[in-house]
């Protein structure tokens, strides 16, 4: 009876000490939860960081020697897309500003699907597309002003770059912004763009990706940009609105991608 | 073995045990006082900073506001935090500088007081020297040109009154006054004084309609071709109207204030002051961080014609080779009449501010 009795109570004791932590099933795959994205920025290949700011002095494609004062800048819709062709959306969206390194690093789960590790092609949007892009809806976006004037269209900055050009001669200001595109009172067309990276990257359980931008090719590829003539105000200037969207396909590549 | 059994349960019992000691139960509680978070922010903006070491109570917020308006602050009795802070001109000082107890003017006009609780990266005064609205209510006392005392001294006599004491304790649970739990104090009075109901916010809500001038107003505002004031100063989806950041916005050629440079020690911050909301206008006169314009016409005409190029100028401040963007007479009358909307009458007649 002794025995029974003990018997039993090491049972209740070994089954209250049971962590939840241990409910795993032992026989199936381990999942991918989630994906960390850092960020980098450079002017071609000189790293910049916002000890550079009002100082650094950079050369565009056009040979305009400029500064930087602030760059801020909205990426959306992550999403990892499999060999098979299956899409895992990650989680929310991320505004970066140089002047915050906090704002580099952007840790994200999977939002829809089992993802398992492997080989998956990474997507995302630069800025928002038209869907997400609604006027007013995001209070964090709200609060840091980036919201875009409903007389443009509405909706959010997609980046604002700010800073002084012919610094070497007769300094002005440029504030290189984008966002929707207004054509015409009312009438107004999407900016945003779709990136898609090739080869496909590896993706484990503690995966980080860095996004580089390269900053000097928003002034190059595919139009060398002329800051004497498109320098400010920009926002409401459908050509220059649908030129940055040009320019900006070139800027973002991916870098180092971190298993840890 | 039976022993042995009986323990062992005994020690399981007691240590899952998550039953309140009596030291928790007889701990007091002031009475917590939740910041009311008007309609519109809570739709449009992120929840304001609220310490979690200083949460918003009943009797915190008296004993603020009982300090706040109390000259016992002051070396010599005379200044109170609202002597320079008044409610009738949105907690600011209708004067340029003000004059503090030794009869020695400051070199800034003073900062208004509402909706602090949403100035997320906590930085205040014009030059953002102080974290926190806590840390920042202790400088004034101290300040030579403006109370010109000692922690010790105002601690010592709170201590003494007649009255503070029980205040402190029902605040805070102790008669032992310290400058911490003062400031604390001030700081949850400072958070209450929130603006939220000007004629636009009503408009926003759907409870007050613009005038064309002031729709055109807003357009102007909204316009980076002319006013383009929406990039430091909020917009309608952001009903602070500020950015809480610091910009270099054409005043001066060289600075005799350095402001946020003197406080980083980077040239590159030289002649930045923190935004101020356009909230409440109509009431806080003058205008700047050094309150060198008293209209709201002059201010205009500053950001239309008067800029002033130097090595920090935030690029923001268009054409500053021109002077800036040259708004039309009318523009400007539209755009005054935009920014009055702003105000909000019910703040500074609010009792609850009144001393």
């Amino acid at each position: 009876m002794k025995k029974i009795f003990a018997l039993l109570f090491f049972c209740f004791v070994l089954i209250s000490c049971k962590n939840d932590d241990d409910n795993i099933d032992c026989c199936s795959q381990p999942i991918v939860t989630d994906v960390t994205f850092t960020f980098s920025h450079n002017w071609e290949d000189t790293e910049v960081t916002e000890n550079d700011f009002n100082t650094m002095q950079y050369i565009n494609a056009n040979g305009e020697v400029l500064t930087i004062a602030r760059i801020r800048y909205l990426l959306s819709r992550f999403e990892l897309v499999n060999t098979n062709g299956e899409s895992f959306p990650l989680t929310g969206y991320k505004l970066i500003d140089l002047s915050n390194p906090e704002s580099f690093t952007f840790n994200t789960t999977i939002s829809d699907g089992t993802l398992y590790p492997g080989l998956y092609t990474l997507k995302f949007v630069y800025g928002f597309n038209e869907e997400d892009n609604i006027d007013g809806a995001y209070p964090d976006l709200n609060s840091a002003s980036w919201n875009w004037p409903a007389m443009l269209g509405g909706g959010y900055h997609f980046l604002q770059f700010d800073g002084m050009y012919n610094v070497d001669t007769t300094s002005s200001p440029f504030n290189y912004h984008n966002g929707t595109a207004r054509i015409s009172d009312g009438n107004y067309e999407q900016n945003f763009v779709s990136f898609e990276f090739f080869p496909e990257v590896e993706i484990n359980y503690n995966t980080t990706i860095e996004i580089k931008m390269d900053i000097s090719e928003f002034f190059k590829n595919p139009i060398t940009w002329d800051l004497n003539q498109y320098n400010t105000p920009l926002m409401p200037n459908y050509d220059a609105q649908k030129m940055m969207q040009q320019n900006v396909g070139s800027v973002f590549s991916i870098g180092q991608i971190t298993q840890e | 073995m039976k022993k042995w059994l009986i323990y062992s349960v005994l020690c399981i019992c007691l240590s899952c045990s998550n039953e309140p000691t009596d030291a928790d139960t007889d701990a007091y509680v002031p009475t917590p006082s939740p910041l009311e978070i008007p309609e519109l922010f809570e739709n449009l903006i992120i929840a304001p900073v609220l310490p979690i070491d200083n949460p918003q109570t009943v009797e915190g917020i008296a004993l603020g506001k009982k300090l706040f308006f109390d000259p016992i602050l002051s070396a010599d009795n005379t200044q109170a935090c609202a002597s320079c802070h008044a409610p009738q001109n949105a907690f600011t000082d209708s004067t340029r500088f003000s004059i503090g107890i030794d009869g020695i003017a400051g070199n800034r006009n003073s900062m208004p007081l509402f909706n602090m609780a949403w100035n997320y990266d906590e930085l205040f005064f014009w030059d953002g020297r102080a974290f926190s609205l806590e840390h920042q209510a202790i400088e004034p006392v101290t300040n030579p040109i403006e109370m010109h005392n000692t922690w010790d001294v105002v601690v010592s006599r709170l201590q003494q009154n007649d009255e503070y004491p029980q205040l402190f304790e029902a605040a805070f649970g102790d008669q032992t006054i310290t400058k911490e739990l003062a400031t604390k104090a001030i700081a949850q009075f400072e958070r209450t004084l929130i603006s939220a109901n000007s004629k636009f916010d009503r408009y926003l809500l759907g409870d007050a309609t613009l005038t064309q001038q002031e729709q055109n107003g807003l357009n102007v505002f909204m316009d980076e071709n002319r006013g383009d004031c929406f990039h430091c100063h909020g917009n309608p989806n952001n009903p602070l109207w500020t950015d809480n950041i610091f910009h270099n916005n054409g005043l001066d050629a060289t600075f005799s204030d350095l402001g946020l440079g003197e406080v980083s020690g980077d040239p590159a911050d030289n002649g930045k002051f923190k935004s101020p909301s356009l909230r409440n206008l109509a009431f806080s006169a003058p205008y700047m961080h050094d309150g060198r314009f008293n209209t709201l016409d002059e201010v205009i005409n500053h950001y239309s014609e008067g800029l002033v190029d130097s090595p920090t100028i935030d690029p923001l401040m268009k054409k500053v080779d021109e002077g800036g963007v040259h708004l039309t007479p009318q523009d400007k009358s539209d755009l005054k009449a935009f920014l009055l909307s702003l105000s909000d009458p019910s703040f500074i007649n609010n009792p609850d501010f009144q001393n």
